[in-house]
């Protein structure tokens, strides 16, 4: 018996359910828990495809520090059920229509597309190994890398820059 | 499994992280949709490029390595960018005091 249409089934309705719980929950610290679910979801669809080192990346760097960090400043700024500012029901529901609009355009454009009888390789193949992405990485792909370390460096200044307290403000204030 | 099948789990995805920017006024949310559809894309990227593995894999056994390190390079990309974002969304509840990107509106001004 074939288990993997199961999973693959069973990962799609879970990252589709804990989207929507994200969107519409009106407690900002749900949002980020079902959110982390989400990128679970998706870190499981990884595996399926054998992208092994993505999974493990998405796993690390998303589930792990970015919604960390997302999860201290709520709770840093103590967002919460009763801070929630709500657009309006007609704005919510302009928006629900036009997400949907985008989302009928899209299936629509793309359901007689030429790649209908193409597969996706599951659950076999070497490409998402450490080992053939990371020879890739650093033959090929070396120059990218060192730049985005220079990207990071930037971004860590910029934080830090931007979240620096002005001298002269805290003299007025 | 068809590629259609991740194709519109993607599109699903992406759909849902737009309706969540257009719909909410809390700036972190707003920025945790845009998350949400960088990593519906990542997904497609993924499934795409074993797509095109199975295909061309008796021509060339590593064909398909560049979509997942795109992959990655969008997974570097988005952790700079959230850095600096959660920055900047801290700089603004420290001088107004909230996260509604109503009040930003005052920017026009």
């Amino acid at each position: 018996m074939n288990i993997t249409p199961y999973i693959f089934w069973f990962l799609s309705v879970m990252a589709l359910f804990s989207a929507l719980m994200m969107v519409t929950s009106r407690n900002p610290v749900y949002s980020v828990l079902w959110l982390i679910s989400t990128f679970f979801a998706i870190s499981g669809h990884y595996i399926l495809l054998n992208a092994q080192f993505l999974a493990v990346v998405n796993i690390i760097v998303y589930a792990g520090a970015i919604m960390v960090l997302f999860l201290f400043v709520i709770m840093l700024m103590n967002l919460n059920r009763e801070t929630e500012p709500q657009k309006n029901r007609w704005l919510k529901l302009i928006g629900a229509l036009a997400g949907g609009c985008l989302l009928l355009v899209m299936v629509a454009a793309l359901k007689d597309a030429e790649l209908q009888s193409q597969q996706a390789m599951v659950g076999t193949g070497s490409i998402g190994l450490i080992k053939v992405l990371g020879k890739e990485l650093f033959t090929r792909y070396v120059v990218p890398f060192e730049i985005s370390s220079l990207l990071f460096l930037s971004a860590m200044v910029g934080a830090a820059v931007i979240g620096k307290k002005e001298p002269a403000q805290t003299l007025k204030s | 499994m068809p590629i259609n099948y991740y194709l519109f789990l993607s599109l699903a995805l992406f759909s849902i992280g737009m309706v969540g920017v257009l719909t909410r006024r809390n700036a972190i949310i707003i920025f945790m949709c845009i998350e949400l559809m960088l990593n519906a894309v990542n997904l497609l990227l993924v499934a795409f490029s074993k797509m095109h593995h199975l295909k061309n894999l008796a021509i060339d056994p590593m064909v398909g390595v560049d979509g997942q390190l795109f992959v990655f390079f969008i997974m570097v990309v988005a952790a700079a960018e959230v850095s600096v974002g959660l920055a900047i969304i801290v700089m603004m509840y420290r001088n107004v005091h909230s996260v509604d990107i109503q009040f930003l509106n005052r920017l026009k001004h």
